[in-house]
């Protein structure tokens, strides 16, 4: 499961953001998120965070929602992969 | 004049005024009204409907795009306006320029004229739009160290009405959101259908000349 988590993720982020997918695929667990990446203001989050939701079938709650979440790649796999062990 | 070639026009809005529209293809034929995408989305797709007139008027089919009151050149404040006042306004749009079919993008199939028969590509709740608009509001406050919450922020809307995402957008708007369901009348055209992801995804207003053609295809029947 965190293969595909992975995988769908990137997916995710180059829909999202619009970068080519060889800068995606290029990211690795420190590659920073939030803060590093100029596309990815307040209103791209929600829609990156919106767009997990849709596609993992998982509920992400206002107060899951802080820097460290998009701090790194790493970060974001983890938090999804532990999301979707909840929901299973 | 080429068959992609763009006209301005304005049409007498039911709240009284003019608004205006953007006109595209053939002007002998009924145009198919465009139901444009809503609030943040709408900037981001701006550019693609546009491609999408133009590639519609390569199938030779015509189209007008009205402003929705409040928005884009309109004069009328956004905040006095909700869905049933757009959904009024766009049948007038529909009636003045003599559409009888409708193309939805998004958002926009929340303000489909009653009965208005067609296709709404990518079909939105309000409540996830709602939601979204809320949540970058909740995670711009946090960046700069204030807590919100959906529940407060939506306490707060149904008196005083709410700034989200740069619109303001007043109480009845709020809870119309909250309730809208896609018009059903609008057959579904989903986002797989056409290939490559939705720009309203995109972080930024992007295009995507090809995914027009490929929508505009698919409404035309090619």
């Amino acid at each position: 499961m965190p293969e595909q988590t992975d995988h769908l993720l990137r997916t995710i982020l180059a829909d999202v953001l619009g970068l080519p997918q060889p800068v995606v695929a290029g990211f690795d667990e420190d590659t920073g998120l939030f803060g590093h990446l100029p596309e990815l203001d307040s209103m791209a989050v929600a829609g990156l965070l919106t767009e997990i939701e849709d596609r993992f079938g998982i509920v992400i709650e206002d107060d899951e929602v802080d820097g460290e979440l998009l701090a790194t790649f790493g970060a974001l796999v983890a938090f999804v992969t532990a999301k979707r062990a909840e929901a299973a | 004049m080429h068959a992609g070639a763009t006209r301005i026009a304005s049409w007498p809005a039911p709240a009284g005024g003019a608004e205006m529209a953007v006109l595209c293809g053939p002007e002998q034929a009924a145009p198919l009204l465009l139901l444009p995408a809503l609030f943040d989305e709408g900037n981001k797709l701006r550019r693609f409907t546009l491609d999408l007139m133009r590639a519609l008027a390569g199938h030779g089919i015509a189209s007008v795009l009205p402003d929705l009151p409040g928005s884009n050149e309109s004069l009328a404040p956004l905040e006095a306006q909700d869905l049933g006042l757009w959904r009024q306004a766009m049948a007038a749009a529909a009636a003045h320029f003599g559409a009888i079919r409708g193309l939805a993008l998004r958002g926009g199939a929340l303000v489909a004229p009653a009965g208005l028969a067609g296709r709404a590509y990518a079909p939105v709740a309000g409540a996830s739009l709602l939601r979204q608009m809320l949540r970058a509001r909740i995670i711009a406050a946090h960046e700069a160290g204030l807590e919100e919450s959906t529940d407060a922020l939506l306490a707060t809307g149904q008196s005083q009405g709410l700034e989200l995402a740069g619109h303001r957008l007043g109480p009845r708007m709020l809870a119309d959101l909250a309730a809208a369901q896609p018009a059903p009348a609008l057959t579904p055209i989903a986002p797989g259908d056409i290939p490559g992801p939705g720009l309203w995804l995109r972080a930024e207003p992007g295009e995507n000349r090809a995914q027009a053609e490929a929508l505009a295809a698919v409404v035309a029947g090619a």
